[in-house]
């Protein structure tokens, strides 16, 4: 029998692993993707506990970030490609002109 | 059906949103007829836009003692709201005021910035006026989507890509913890709106120390402590704001954080006020650290824009401590406060605006030798900005950061208010070596041509104003941020 809890360690586990290669990963569009893998963690727990407590908000709330995702990548993606034009490159390492 | 149509329009109440459906109508409009204006001028951008502010100003007004509620209970314009309104629209409009000749300056005249920063504006207006998670949410991803591009708007110069993309990684990823956070409360009390969870963990007492409401709680603050700038959520802050054009930097370190202390006020003591012992001992600890880290780094600066961003970091803290307090007094002093912040914060950058050369607007505390006497309009004017920075009466600095540490002591917290007030002296330093450098110092051979224009002037004259109102007589409007409480 497959319950909520089931589905709540999922995410989590997803979650952690996102979070895990973001901090971790170099490149920042596998950056991104760890953090495209976080919201759909969150969009997971989302639908579970919105089936679990029998109420639509949770569902509903999964479509606005879904919404919010696309309109991020494409903001995201197209200051990826500015910096790339500029500099060869989308290694975050090499994002450092500016520090202290 | 029909009954359900009816029923579904009654609950829309368009009032409730009112000024940021204006502010909106006006950035769209705006986009629309930038495809027909010549390339390269946004003179005429710029105005419709301080127009569209100025009327989203009255109907923001006119909101002030009518609260309206909207959207099924998710949008509230009640005076909370409209006090934070208020503030937003103030940083926008000096704002737009000191972008046109900036953008010209720096070869980058395209109109796309005007309505950006209306849409960021109406985003912090539903942050604040948010009282379901999902609204906050979405006003909070408006804004910062907006900003991100606000900050990398400069396509050619590495340093506005690296501020755009750092500030937009970093985003998104404290954008994943807060929906977690607000995941979880959902599954704790079954409702996303802000009061019904308050309502659910009074209700529910051993909720309240349930792992899952902690995490809750944790996560979530995680996400606006991040857009506030708090230590250990401040790294970004440095980078984006030397980064990015400086205009947007002088909007993003006003407008933006008093959106998000906005929603963390509402969220906090609304919706999680059980747990209240739990995040107040919390935030203790993170305020101080914040004053600290933010005024003690800010020692070793020698860019002016970067120490700005480390000195905004600080007052982040000092805000903070009238979150800790979470009585009227604090909670009005931080209304206040980010109100005074907003005068002199932009007042600062609008002066950096015109104090920058050409292509290279990151002054070094060097270029500043002599400023006071080469151009002594900016002088004074710098001068009065960092006094109110460090709080000197009879300045609005002063006056805010009394409020909020009175709040601090009215609430016990004395240890807090001697470390705040400890930290101000600090803060001193490095703010009174802008003023050594900028009086005291021979001026430099390849000073750099200063080109005055009217909006930018106009826009420190309207900071001074003011921070000295805000500092001289403070007391109609505290009376003001107290009837904005809920």
């Amino acid at each position: 029998m497959i319950t909520v809890g089931h589905y709540l360690v999922l995410s989590a586990i997803l979650f952690a692993m996102g979070t895990f290669g973001v901090l971790t990963r170099r490149n920042a569009i596998v950056i991104f993707m760890c953090i495209e893998l976080m919201l759909n963690a969150v969009n997971l727990s989302f639908i579970a506990l919105s089936s679990h407590l029998g109420n639509m908000d949770g569902q509903i709330f999964v479509f606005f970030v879904m919404a919010v995702a696309a309109a991020e990548a494409a903001v995201g993606l197209a200051l990826m490609i500015t910096f790339f034009r500029n500099k060869e490159t989308i290694e975050v390492d090499d994002v450092n002109l500016l520090k202290w | 059906m029909e009954n359900l149509v009816q029923m579904a329009l009654q609950n829309v109440n368009m009032a409730a949103i009112m000024p940021s459906l204006v502010l909106c109508c006006f950035g769209m409009f705006l986009l629309m007829i930038n495809v027909f204006m010549p390339r390269g001028k946004t003179t005429a951008a710029s105005l419709i836009s301080l127009l569209g502010l100025a009327v989203t100003f009255v109907v923001t007004l006119r909101a002030w003692n009518h609260p309206e509620l909207g959207f099924a209970g998710h949008v509230a314009l009640d005076n909370f709201a409209t006090f934070f309104n208020v503030i937003f629209l103030i940083a926008a409009f000096l704002t737009v005021l000191m972008s046109d000749d900036y953008l010209h300056r720096e070869g980058y005249p395209v109109g796309e910035f005007y309505p950006l920063v209306l849409f960021t504006t109406a985003g912090a207006m539903w942050m604040a006026s948010g009282t379901d998670l999902m609204t906050v949410f979405l006003g909070l991803e408006v804004l910062s989507i907006s900003l991100y591009v606000l900050a990398g708007l400069f396509r050619g110069q590495l340093r506005s890509n690296e501020a755009g993309l750092k500030y937009f990684l970093l985003g998104a990823f404290s954008t994943g913890f807060l929906l977690y956070g607000t995941a979880l409360l959902y599954g704790v009390a079954g409702t996303t709106n802000i009061a019904d969870i308050g309502f659910y963990l009074s209700a529910h007492g051993k909720m309240l120390q349930n792992p899952m409401t902690i995490a809750g709680m944790l996560l979530l603050a995680v996400g606006f402590l991040f857009k506030i700038a708090v230590v250990p959520f401040h790294m970004w802050t440095p980078d984006v704001y030397q980064g990015a054009p400086t205009p947007v930097t002088a909007f993003m370190s006003a407008g933006p954080k008093a959106a998000a202390f906005a929603a963390l006020v509402r969220i906090l003591i609304l919706g999680l006020g059980g747990l209240q012992a739990d995040w107040s001992s919390l935030l203790w600890m993170l305020a101080v650290l914040t004053m600290f880290i933010g005024n003690v780094t800010a020692i070793y600066q020698t860019d002016i824009k970067r120490m700005l961003a480390y000195s905004s970091i600080a007052h982040a803290g000092y805000a903070l401590v009238g979150l800790v307090a979470a009585n009227a007094v604090g909670i009005s002093g931080i209304l206040f406060y980010m109100l005074a912040y907003t005068f002199m914060n932009i007042g600062a950058f609008a002066v950096l605006v015109l104090a920058g050369k050409q292509g290279e607007d990151n002054l070094t505390l060097e270029g500043f030798s002599g400023f006071g006497y080469k151009r002594p309009f900016l002088g004074v004017a710098m001068s009065i900005f960092l006094f109110a920075l460090m709080g000197i009466p009879p300045t609005a600095g002063f006056a805010g950061k009394f409020y909020i540490f009175a709040g601090a002591i009215n609430a016990g917290y004395i240890w807090l208010a001697i470390l705040g007030v400890l930290n101000s002296a600090i803060s001193l330093y490095y703010y009174l070596r802008v003023m050594v450098y900028m009086y005291f110092r021979e001026p430099q051979e390849d000073y750099g041509w200063v080109r005055m224009n009217p909006g930018t002037v106009v826009s420190i004259v309207l900071a001074i104003v003011g921070v000295l109102y805000l500092g001289v007589v403070p007391g109609k409007i505290m009376e003001m941020a107290k009837m904005a409480l809920f």
